[in-house]
């Protein structure tokens, strides 16, 4: 007799945690944070209950565009170390769910950040899924090694957006600090293919590591982070920055510079030795880096009414 | 072998369902709250389009 049990389907059925991992949690949260500021660094006050509403919408659409990403990359996230244990390749969540929670999950998402905020919010709201989702993962990731750099506008436009809902408008401002995710998307990536050596290899992506190189790829992280650097700096002589943000941009501009010439200065031989020591070290900083440039702003932002933030 | 009315299985499904059926609650709350904080924010007196009109004379007096 069949135990009702004894069937896959039943065994591995998936729970609520299992839908949430689709919605990349993580990037999540980096995509609330980077909403939070752009929208509290803008000039114009939004009603709590207002911002509260649309943040939630956007990390909605965020995880949303995160699920499509798990549906498409199916077969070679089951490839990498790394991703292996996601939701789709670990067996616990059919391909067709997360396409159809994605699918769900943007079109709402979208309609509620236009009822919340308005229009133009949820028109770039849309057209970061559809970058994310379509430009990023179906047609760049495993076409071009310039993925990581076309793809890092997906997860640049959120201060974007956040300026959007409270000002109904673009800025200079706003896209100082897309710029600034932008331009530290590569350098930070470039150095995770780096220690993570055969995943892109197994998984046939072709980062950069794969098709030009590991010295290429190190002479590309010190080009990107010492134009990241200048761009980092010169944003705190705009409108959003201030004594702090200058601060905070030039100290952690100097150890990232650091580190980034460091990586370059090394061979596979002498990282393998330390087995990839400068270049985790260079990871985790760059981890810091974009949070503590987007609080130093926040900071900044907060501190204005009371006569200290801003120049 | 019977089957039992209540199964393991049938737990843990309870378990997503109220976590689904409070997410929904969650946003009709939501709806709710957004609908009166817009409703109130908004002067209905002016029409749409225009401009905020200027202080009255005996409100800055």
């Amino acid at each position: 007799m069949t135990d009702i049990t004894n069937t896959p389907a039943v065994t591995n059925e998936a729970q609520l945690g299992d839908y949430f991992a689709l919605m990349k949690p993580r990037v999540m949260q980096l995509v609330v944070f980077t909403v939070l500021v752009g929208m509290l660094a803008a000039p114009t006050s939004v009603h709590p209950v207002v911002g509260f509403a649309a943040i939630l919408f956007v990390a909605i659409g965020a995880g949303a565009s995160g699920a499509l990403n798990m549906w498409w990359d199916a077969d070679i996230d089951a490839v990498m170390r790394r991703t292996s244990k996601r939701p789709i390749p670990a067996g616990k969540v059919e391909p067709g769910e997360a396409l159809a929670l994605g699918v769900a999950l943007s079109g709402l998402s979208v309609m509620m950040l236009g009822l919340a905020a308005n229009l133009l919010a949820a028109a770039m709201l849309a057209f970061t899924i559809f970058f994310y989702a379509v430009i990023y993962s179906m047609w760049l990731k495993r076409a071009t090694p310039q993925n990581i750099v076309i793809g890092g506008a997906a997860g640049a436009f959120p201060p974007v957006i956040g300026w959007i809902i409270a000002t109904g408008s673009f800025s200079v401002e706003a896209w100082l600090m897309f710029t600034l995710i932008f331009m530290w998307t590569p350098p930070h990536f470039w150095a995770l293919a780096l220690f993570m050596r055969s995943d892109y290899d197994d998984a046939e992506v072709p980062m950069l590591t794969v098709t030009h190189g590991r010295p290429s790829t190190r002479r590309h992280i010190l080009a990107y982070t010492v134009l990241l650097a200048i761009l980092a700096v010169g944003t705190g002589f705009s409108a959003i920055g201030g004594y702090i943000y200058l601060s905070v941009a030039v100290i952690l501009n100097v150890f990232f510079l650091m580190g980034a010439y460091r990586i370059w200065q090394r061979d596979e031989v002498m990282a393998e030795v330390d087995n990839y020591l400068a270049e985790r070290k260079f990871f985790r900083l760059s981890l810091y880096y974009l949070f503590l440039h987007f609080g130093a702003i926040l900071l900044e932002a907060t501190l204005r009414p009371w006569g200290l933030g801003g120049w | 072998m019977g089957i039992r009315a209540e199964h393991e299985i049938h737990g843990r499904r309870k378990g997503r369902n109220i976590g689904v059926g409070l997410m929904l609650g969650g946003f009709v709350l939501l709806v709710m709250v957004l609908t009166f904080v817009k409703i109130t924010d908004t002067d209905f007196t002016r029409a749409p389009g225009t401009a905020n009109p200027a202080p009255s004379a005996e409100a800055t007096d």
